[in-house]
Parts: C-alpha cells; sequence; structure tokens
C-alpha cells in the first residue's frame, strides 16, 4: 500500500487505482479528504433534518408536529449531530485533509496510516451515533449536564461513547497536521510564507490536541457514573454535579474555536484570492488565530455565570471572556482593510466570505453582552444565546465552509460549478439564515427560555418568523446540493487555477497528481504575493478561462 | 423605571433592572454603530473596487499606527463593559441582610414556594412590593434555573446545594417566570379540564411572581394556608383536594378519568385493592394514600415507574386530607 | 505498487531512498524527526486527559481529606512500592533497548524488550492481586460500596441500592475508591496499550526491520512506556501514601 510507482504518483489523484477498495484502504491525504467531505455533508443533512423539524414544532404553542419527549430528541440530536459529527470535523478533517499538503508543498500528511486510522475511528463513532439513535435515542442536549444525563431513561451510554471516539479521530487529524506543518513544509515555506489557512489550522489543531482529551475523560466519568453510580457528579455520594459543567466546558469552549478558527482561516484565503491582494495584517491574523486558541482555554467558566460560582471566578472569567473579543475583533478590521483598493471578484465564494464578514460581526458583537456579566445573568439559557451562537457557528463557519468548499471544488473534482446557480443558493441561504436566527435575539432577550418545547403566546409571532426562515435555509441548500450534483455530472473541466490565485494548492494541475505536485515545489513567494506574478502566469495554460482582461 | 416592555427587553419590574437595561442599550448602541460602520465600510469597498478591466489591485502595504490602534482601543471599551457588568452583578449576587426569605424547592416540573409562616404555593410566587426578597433554592433532582425576565433575575437550583437569588420589586403587578436550565420532559401527554392535550416538562415549569402590597400579600398568606373561598363560601375539603389537583400539578401524572399516565388513575381507585410491585395487595385506604403522598416509593403499584416525587414538606396536613377527600369524591 | 518499480525510481532519483522511507518523506531525518514530535504531541494530548482525573482528585481532596486520608489505609502500600520499583526498572530496560538498538544490537533489543514487556506483565499481576482483594472487601465505588464482591446489583440497578459503610469507612470513602479505580484503570489500560506497542516492536526487531539507520519505532515505543512509567510516578504517592 505504501509504495507506489513513479509513475502513479504522477497520475491525477482520482485515477489511481479504481474500485471501492482502493477508496477505503487508500493512504492519499485527498481520498481521505473526500471520504470526510461526503460524510460530513451527510451528517449535516441529518443535523439539518432535525434543525428543520424543531423549527417546525415550534411554528405554533402547543403540539405541531410531535411529542415534547420527541422534541427533546430532536433537539439533542440535532445539537449533538451538527457539533460532533459536522462542524468540528467539516473544515480541518474534510478541507484540511486534502488542501494542506498540498498548501504546503508536501506529498501527503506526516502519517497516513494515522490520517486513515482517524477516519475510521469517525465512522466507528458514527455508528455509536447512530446506534443511540435507534436504540431509544437521546435527550440530555448535546451538553450532557448531569444530574440529568446520569438519570434520564435515554441511551445517554451510547451517545456520550460516541462523542469520546468522535473525540479521538479529532485528536488524532490535529496531531497529524501539526507535525505536517511543523517537518513537511516544501523548501522555501518558512513559517512567515505560511498562508493563513494553515496558520489556522495549526491554532486549530493545538485546541483539538490539549482541549478533547479532556472531553474524553468527562465523557468517560460520565458513562462510569451512569453504569456504575460512581459518584463523581452526584450529590448524594459526595460529588458535585456542576463539576462536571467545569470539565465539560474546559473542552467545549476551546471547540467553540476548533469550529470557528478553520472558518476564519477559509476567509483569509477567500478574501486574498478575490480582492487579488495581500490580507491586510498578515501576521495579525496568523497571531490572532494563535491569540484565540490560547484565550480559548481561560475563558470556560463564562457558561456558568447562574450555576453559582464564586464572584471572584465569575469577575475573573468575564474579564478573561472580553479578551476574545480583541483577536477576534482584529481579523474582521483586517479583512475590511483588505478590500480597500483590492479588485474584487465577486464569484459565490467571495460572496460567502462577505457573508461570513457580516454574521460573524454580529455574532462577536452580541458576545458582548453575554461577557458582560449584569446582562448575561438576564440573557444566560435564552434563544438570545441560541441565536448569538447560530451566528458564529453557521453564520460563520458554515458560510465558510460552504465558500470554501466551492472555492476548493475545481481542485478536489477538477469541475467547475455552475456560478449562476450557486449565486441563487446563496441568496436563500443569506436570507433564510437571517430570517431564521435574527428574530431570536429579541426572543431571548424578551425572555425566551431555549429548550423549550411549548412557549407563551406573547412569542409566537417570532417563533412563526424563524420558522418560516428555516424553510428558505432548508431551501438554499437544497439548491446548493443540485449545484454540486449538477457539476459532478456535467460539470466543464477545471482548468488548474480557476481563479487565477496566487494560493499554492492552485499551483498544481486539477485534480492534483497522487504526490500533488509533479517536481517538489520551491517556494520564491508569499501566498498572496499577486504584486509578483501577473494575471496571465496565474491563468497560465488556460487562457480561455481567465476572465475577460482589458 | 418603565414597566412598560420595549421591543427588545420586558418592562422592569425589579431595583436592578434599570441599571441592567441601560447596560444592555450601551453594547446594543455600540454594536449597532461598529456594525453599520465596519459593514458600511466593506460595501462600499466592494462597491467601490470592483473587478475592472486593466485596473491592478493595489499592493497591500502596511500601516502599523492603525493595526496598534484597532488592537488596543476596544480594551478601553471592553474594560467599561466589563466594569459595568461586574457592578450589576454584584448588586444581582449580594442581598440585603433584612430582606425576607422564601424557600423554594424545584422539582421536575413544578416549583414549590414556601412562605416564612409556612404556608405553600406551587408555581406561583406572592412577594410584596418594594421589600427585598431572598429565595433560598434547592433541587430535588435535577438542576433547574429559577428566571424572572421582568427582574433581570436567574439561578440554578442544582441537588445537594443551596442557591440564593435574590430581589426587590419596584411595581405591583404580575410577571412570568420560567426555568432555563434545560430538565426535560414527560414521556406521555394528559388531559387538562378542557380537554386538550397537554405535556409537562421543562417548558411548564412556568408559572406568575404576583407582586403585591404588604397588605394583599399577608391576606394571601392567609388564605393559602386553609381551604380557599368559592363563592363567598370556604371550600369543602372535596372542592379544595381539587383545586390542589391541579396547582400542585397532579394531573399531570394521575387521570380522573380512567385514562392511562404516568402514575395510576384516581377514578375508582379509593377502597379498591391494588397489586403492588413486590406482588402484595393493599387496600386503598387514608392511610395508604398519605404515605403515597409522602414517601411514593414505599409501595408502588405494579405495573408503573417510581417515579413520583415526595410531597413532605410542600403539602401540609391539611392539603393532604382535602387531597384524600377529592379521590374519594371519584369512586 | 510493486518493488521494482520502487527500485526503478530510486535509481532515476540517482539517491538512496530506502524502503523504509515512506515516499512522502525526503529524508529519514524528517521522517524520524516528525515520528518523535508526533508522540510527543501524543504524549502532551495523555497528560491533558489524565490532567482531568488529578484536577478531580484535588477537588475532592482538598474538601475531604479526612476521609481520604482514612481511605488510602486500606491500600497495600507495600504492593504500590513493589509496581513503581518493577515500572521504574522496566523504563530503564526500555532505554537500554532503544541504546541497543541505536548501536544495531538486534539481540540485545530483544533481550531488553523483553525484560521490559515481563516487568509489565508483573505489574498488571499485582495490579490483579490489588483489584481483586478491594472487590471482595466491598470496596468498589459507587452502588457497589460496601456490597462485597462483584455483585450484579450494582450495575445498571438504578438509583435504588445506595452504598453500605464498610471496614469503618462512610459512604463518603466511596468518592476515595472511584478515584482509584478510574486513574489506576486507566493508567493499566495504557500498560497494556504499552505492551502492546512494545510487543509490536520486539515482533518488528526479530523480523530484522531495524538497524543503526532506522530505530524509529523502537523509540518512539519506549518513549510512550516512559509516559506510562511516568504517569504511575505520580499516582502512587498520591494514592497510596496520601496524608
Amino acid at each position: 500500500m505504501s509504495t507506489h510507482g513513479e509513475e502513479e504518483l504522477n497520475t491525477n489523484y482520482l485515477k489511481v487505482g479504481s474500485g471501492v477498495k482502493s477508496w477505503l484502504l487508500t493512504l492519499d491525504h485527498k481520498r481521505i479528504g473526500v471520504m470526510y467531505l461526503v460524510s460530513v455533508i451527510l451528517a449535516f443533512f441529518l443535523g439539518g433534518v432535525f434543525a428543520l423539524l424543531v423549527r417546525l414544532e415550534l411554528l405554533a404553542p402547543g403540539r405541531t408536529i410531535m411529542t415534547a419527549a420527541q422534541y427533546n430528541r430532536a433537539f439533542t440530536l440535532h445539537g449533538a449531530i451538527m457539533v460532533f459529527l459536522f462542524i468540528i470535523p467539516s473544515i480541518p478533517a474534510a478541507l484540511g485533509n486534502f488542501i494542506l499538503p498540498v498548501m504546503l508543498g508536501a506529498k501527503d500528511v506526516a502519517f497516513p496510516r494515522l490520517n486513515l486510522l482517524s477516519f475510521y475511528v469517525y465512522v466507528v463513532g458514527t455508528i455509536f451515533a447512530l446506534f443511540s439513535i435507534i436504540s431509544g435515542s437521546v435527550d440530555t442536549g448535546w451538553t450532557f449536564y448531569t444530574p440529568y444525563s446520569t438519570s434520564t431513561n435515554t441511551s445517554v451510554v451510547s451517545m456520550t461513547l460516541a462523542a469520546f471516539i468522535l473525540g479521538f479521530s479529532s485528536i488524532l487529524t490535529g496531531l497529524n497536521f501539526m507535525v505536517t506543518v511543523h517537518k513537511l513544509r516544501a523548501p522555501g515555506m518558512h513559517w512567515r510564507r505560511l498562508p493563513l489557512f494553515i496558520w489556522g489550522m495549526y491554532a486549530t489543531s493545538i485546541i483539538q490536541v490539549l482541549a478533547t482529551p479532556v472531553l474524553a475523560i468527562t465523557l468517560l466519568l460520565l458513562a462510569m457514573e451512569r453504569v456504575f453510580g460512581l459518584g463523581i457528579f452526584d450529590a448524594s455520594l459526595g460529588g458535585d454535579p456542576v463539576l462536571f459543567q467545569h470539565f465539560f466546558w474546559f473542552y467545549s469552549h476551546p471547540a467553540v474555536y476548533i469550529m470557528i478558527v478553520p472558518g476564519m482561516a477559509v476567509v483569509s484565503e477567500l478574501f486574498a484570492t478575490f480582492t487579488r491582494r495581500a490580507i491586510f495584517g498578515y501576521f495579525a491574523i496568523a497571531m490572532s488565530s494563535l491569540g484565540l486558541a490560547l484565550v480559548g482555554f481561560l475563558v470556560w467558566a463564562h457558561h456558568m455565570f447562574t450555576a453559582g460560582i464564586s464572584e471572584f471566578a465569575a469577575m475573573l472569567f468575564s474579564a478573561l471572556t472580553f479578551l476574545v473579543a480583541i483577536p477576534s475583533g482584529v481579523k474582521v478590521f483586517n479583512w475590511t482593510a483588505t478590500l480597500y483598493k483590492g479588485s474584487i471578484w465577486l464569484t459565490t465564494p467571495m460572496l460567502y466570505a462577505l457573508a461570513f464578514l457580516v454574521q460573524f460581526t454580529i455574532g462577536g458583537l452580541t458576545g458582548l453582552f453575554l461577557g458582560t456579566l449584569a446582562t448575561d445573568i438576564h440573557l444566560h439559557d435564552t434563544y438570545f444565546v441560541v441565536a448569538h451562537f447560530h451566528y458564529v457557528m453557521m453564520g460563520g463557519t458554515v458560510m465558510a465552509f460552504l465558500g470554501g468548499l466551492l472555492y476548493w471544488w475545481p481542485k478536489i473534482t477538477g469541475k467547475m460549478y455552475d456560478e449562476g446557480l450557486a449565486k441563487i443558493s446563496w441568496g436563500f441561504v443569506f436570507v433564510g439564515f437571517n430570517a431564521t436566527f435574527l428574530v431570536q435575539f429579541i426572543m431571548g432577550s424578551r425572555g425566551m427560555p431555549r429548550r423549550y418545547y411549548d412557549y407563551l403566546p406573547e412569542y409566537r409571532p417570532y417563533h412563526a418568523f424563524s420558522t418560516v426562515g428555516s424553510w428558505i435555509l432548508g431551501v438554499g441548500f437544497l439548491i446548493y446540493a443540485a449545484v454540486l450534483i449538477k457539476s459532478l455530472r456535467s460539470g466543464p473541466k477545471a482548468p488548474p487555477n480557476p481563479w487565477g490565485s496566487a494560493g499554492f494548492e492552485w499551483a498544481t494541475e486539477s485534480p492534483p497528481v497522487l504526490a500533488n505536485f509533479k517536481d517538489v515545489p520551491t517556494i520564491t513567494r508569499g501566498p498572496y504575493d499577486y504584486h509578483l506574478v501577473t494575471e496571465e502566469e496565474l491563468f497560465d495554460g488556460f487562457p480561455e478561462d481567465a476572465p475577460k482582461k482589458a | 423605571m418603565n414597566h412598560e416592555p420595549t421591543v427588545q427587553l420586558p418592562g422592569q419590574f425589579s431595583t436592578f433592572a434599570s441599571h441592567v437595561d441601560s447596560t444592555f442599550y450601551f453594547i446594543y448602541w455600540m454594536s449597532v454603530i461598529l456594525f453599520v460602520g465596519i459593514i458600511g465600510v466593506a460595501l462600499y469597498f466592494v462597491w467601490k473596487y470592483q473587478r475592472k478591466p486593466g485596473v491592478q489591485a493595489e499592493p497591500t502595504g502596511h500601516n502599523l499606527p492603525l493595526e496598534v490602534g484597532w488592537t488596543v482601543a476596544p480594551v478601553f471599551f471592553l474594560a467599561l463593559l466589563f466594569h459595568w457588568g461586574f457592578q450589576g452583578y454584584v448588586n444581582l449576587t449580594v442581598s440585603p441582610a433584612n430582606a425576607m426569605e422564601i424557600r423554594v424547592r424545584a422539582r421536575k416540573w413544578s416549583w414549590d414556594f414556601e412562605y416564612p409562616n409556612g404556608a405553600h404555593e406551587t408555581n406561583e410566587l406572592h412577594v410584596p412590593v418594594n421589600r427585598p426578597v431572598r429565595l433560598v433554592m434547592s433541587s430535588d433532582d435535577v438542576i433547574h434555573s429559577f428566571y424572572v425576565p421582568a427582574f433581570r433575575a436567574k439561578r440554578d437550583a442544582v441537588p445537594g446545594q443551596y442557591s440564593m437569588m435574590w430581589f426587590q420589586a419596584t411595581h405591583e403587578g404580575t410577571v412570568n417566570f420560567f426555568c432555563a436550565e434545560y430538565c426535560g420532559a414527560a414521556e406521555t401527554s394528559s388531559r387538562n379540564e378542557r380537554g386538550e392535550e397537554v405535556f409537562s416538562g421543562h417548558f411548564s415549569m412556568i408559572g406568575h411572581v404576583v407582586i403585591e402590597n404588604d397588605q394583599a400579600f399577608a391576606q394571601h398568606l392567609e388564605r393559602i394556608n386553609g381551604p380557599p373561598m368559592i363563592d363567598g363560601h370556604e371550600a369543602t375539603p372535596a372542592q379544595w383536594g381539587q383545586l390542589l389537583y391541579r396547582s400542585s400539578q397532579c394531573y399531570t401524572c394521575h387521570s380522573v378519568d380512567g385514562a392511562a399516565g404516568t402514575g395510576p388513575t384516581w377514578q375508582h381507585m379509593f377502597g379498591h385493592p391494588v397489586q403492588l410491585t413486590d406482588g402484595t395487595t393493599v387496600d386503598v385506604d387514608e392511610n395508604y394514600l398519605r404515605e403515597s403522598i409522602l414517601n411514593p416509593q414505599a409501595k408502588v403499584v405494579r405495573g408503573f415507574q417510581p417515579v413520583m416525587p415526595t410531597y413532605r414538606g410542600s403539602l401540609n396536613d391539611r392539603q393532604i386530607d382535602a387531597l384524600i377527600a377529592y379521590m374519594r369524591s371519584l369512586q | 505498487m510493486s518493488t521494482a518499480s520502487t527500485t526503478e525510481h530510486d535509481a532515476a532519483h540517482g539517491h538512496e531512498h530506502p524502503k523504509w522511507l515512506a515516499h512522502h518523506f525526503d529524508s529519514p531525518t524528517q521522517q524520524f524527526d516528525s515520528a518523535k514530535l508526533g508522540m510527543w504531541i501524543f504524549i502532551c494530548t495523555e497528560i491533558l486527559m489524565l490532567g482531568g482525573l488529578f484536577v478531580a482528585y484535588g477537588i475532592f481532596r482538598g474538601m475531604e481529606p479526612d476521609v481520604f486520608h482514612h481511605a488510602h489505609e486500606h491500600l497495600n502500600w507495600r504492593l504500590g512500592a513493589v509496581n513503581t520499583v518493577v515500572l521504574l526498572f522496566s523504563s530503564l530496560t526500555a532505554a537500554l533497548a532503544v541504546r541497543q538498538s541505536q548501536v544495531g544490537d538486534r539481540k540485545g533489543t530483544t533481550n531488553y524488550l523483553v525484560v521490559t514487556l515481563l516487568c509489565a506483565a508483573v505489574f498488571l499481576c499485582v495490579k490483579y492481586v490489588e483489584y481483586s482483594a478491594k472487590i471482595e472487601h466491598g470496596l468498589l465505588p459507587g452502588r457497589c460500596f460496601g456490597h462485597p464482591g462483584f455483585a450484579d446489583h450494582c450495575i445498571n440497578a438504578g438509583a435504588s441500592v445506595m452504598p453500605a459503610a464498610v471496614h469503618g469507612l462512610t459512604t463518603r470513602a466511596s468518592m476515595f475508591f472511584a478515584l482509584y479505580f478510574m486513574m489506576t484503570g486507566i493508567h493499566g489500560l495504557h500498560v497494556v496499550i504499552g505492551m502492546g506497542v512494545l510487543g509490536w516492536v520486539l515482533w518488528r526487531n526479530l523480523r530484522g526491520d531495524f538497524s543503526k539507520e532506522y530505530f524509529t519505532a523502537v523509540e518512539i515505543g519506549a518513549l510512550y512506556w516512559h509516559l506510562v512509567d511516568l504517569v504511575w510516578i505520580y499516582l502512587f504517592p498520591l494514592l497510596y501514601l496520601v496524608g
């Protein structure tokens, strides 16, 4: 398996071997990335169906389509699937696996077997999650708070083990990426020339490697608690239920940065390519990713301001939480400044990057209400929080994923997609997303608590509006799926560099050969040095695909 | 102090609501300005610097003062926010020494309030206006959270520990309270008096805080200690029991029309023998019913799960008598 | 895929590309450094994972130092000390195995690896003796606490089985044993995994995979074993010598 002939190394990676086995046993990071991609898209679809069911139930007060117990399962599965099966692996494991080594000029990730193992660990985790769903499902919320999670009758142990196993998949990917970035950079690719996508992935990997094991031990303790009544989180045995929240958020707050930092990483690439200039404040953006990774470890208790932590702890964690605003702000300011005097090409990926900018700014600013102690007490566990994190996770990361997928689609599949149809789907997604979630801020600040099956009549107009928004969003995703399917079936052949990007991943063929580059590339400029190359050089070899030039 | 709701926030009914709201609106307007500023500039650039034939992007330069500026300037705003937020938080958590104490017990899925005179009430909290009130909260099962939007106050009730919250209401009126920490739901539904299907769970742990003057509050405490008045007469024990059946949330598990539920139906229950999970049989009489209310796990009827919480401490003897009288009336 | 084409490939490039060097690495040094860095990062992960348990230990011991003191007297510190010596010695032999591998002494490597594996087995046997004594005395935590033997009522029996006082310990001592079993259990699992890793290294050594130039697996296998040893060095005083 591990040895390839010279000829194979220089063959289109999709054509090296055929048949199911050539995929399932591949050690090629590109094929593993594609397998991850298919998996996370399926997970996103499943999680999305649960989201639409939840919104449909909330269309009107009282019973709409399901019972209270079914509703609790639906929102739990929506959360658990989206977090553990979709967002965390989406950009790093799917897009990152494909792009990161190509960007570095490496032939593969440092440990290809470990990479494949990580994918199968993900598959095993998914099987546990599906087993949990069919064997009674879970109704704890994705946060698994004790003592609810230790006392409910639902299938908590298998879902916890699923998250435990998926955590190891995430750790292995992070470890692999860290070593790859350190050891496998092409000649000339020094740290100041690393693409910002790589910086983001690197920061993400640090969090994956250091935070995920804490989740693993926490979930293991939870499973033991359920099976043996261990007592660590059980007040009647001298344990402490709030300790679970500390442990859980020690992972899950950094996990928020596992989700958003890759989104920022993708968007930095999109801004550079479609403004045709270097990202303003490259160094600041790179360092702010690391800054977020670091500060992300120090803010976990801000999820627990109403749980009875001491005033001193509340003060400390509120102050540290505000620190997160600085690197986030730096990124937004830098992206905006990048647009200045650029040559802005409004492709669909760029539209997604702009949607990210708008929605992440809203998500970030509304975070200020939640970091501020006095207002957090009022807003905690209301729809305001739901809207806030959807603006960051979905308005941010998912937009970056959708944009990044279209941006790298020609590289991954070797085919172009229908730009017109893609723009239509973007319109639906943008309008639908904001219609669904903007109104939830108002609902929340007016006191509507989250995870409510039924609600007081005064909240009805907001809920109805939000549900209609979710339908628009759903249509947007369906059109997006149609864009991908249409491209696979009948998309025109993609040139090596359809966007005329100066990024290194575009310097090889579309799709890349097995070894990524026919000759080991030597890097002589930065990834965004548009002033050192001409448009013709970038679009070289495929002039008919270049946009009309003077 | 404005007790009318605004577009974004509920009416203000507590002493600290105005501080919270002014902080809220400060962040809100600051956010609006920043958002319009950033996104306005971005959209202007997108329009102005669209890709045009023959026009190259200008190479990116450096502007150190600008970069340092937008890294450092937010620190001052953030410090201000932190200061106001912490100030408000201290107001919310440190209660005055002379506060009236009300004991709050949360359980799936109702709130029990015990007033200083020992009177109990479920899912309705009466408080005197303009007097500090401290809630001493605990939970019988999982974590719950007591949330009164109009007071801008919220605190978790955690099993195995006491948690405190306090407020001082500023107006008479009735406001909502909610459970804010997810705590599950019943698998099955039941019927309310209008025959509609109702579910109980996290979302049904809601109720009203009635803020009234000292006199009305004192009268209310008198009233809930004994049978309520119906049409000018004191309610009979069975009538009172019927009211307690609703207000103590018995109906979420026990039907009175023979329908299946989480617990046995009360119809034709009294005076008949019933088989228990350990195989023995008991007669449903006053003593069995009283034991089952106070120590529900002692003798569980066959075919049902031992899930009923104890009502020890939340129903007084007269109320238990009234409930039993009501069950008797259902045979 | 085939060996033939690999040979051609090497010849075409005109530089040495030994068969143990994976195609995506340029040089043996790069491959070795990558493997070593990878193992160090993995060790960080492991430490963070066990860190969760150490934090829990710190919190609960801080809350009830007396209970922990009384509970620890039920552990046999002599057996713990024996295991500490055994593991320390196995770490030494693991390090010697790496050294013999570096100088190309295949037989020496084999011998030291076998001794390391034997030490690991001794460790597990002692652990087995300790565990069975605890279980017989009713010191399993939680619902099992105070109910001698591995009674099936303590597993998945619902919350109705409450712990009972045993050997003069209150039910609150259950927390100490919860942490004892979790910490030593996870450590024991690491010993088993470590034995698997070293066994695999031994097998490859017997097969003749290693040489003066290539001994990466021996080195990172031993690195992992040192972690297993190091964790025990912390567990022993915290659990057996507390107070």
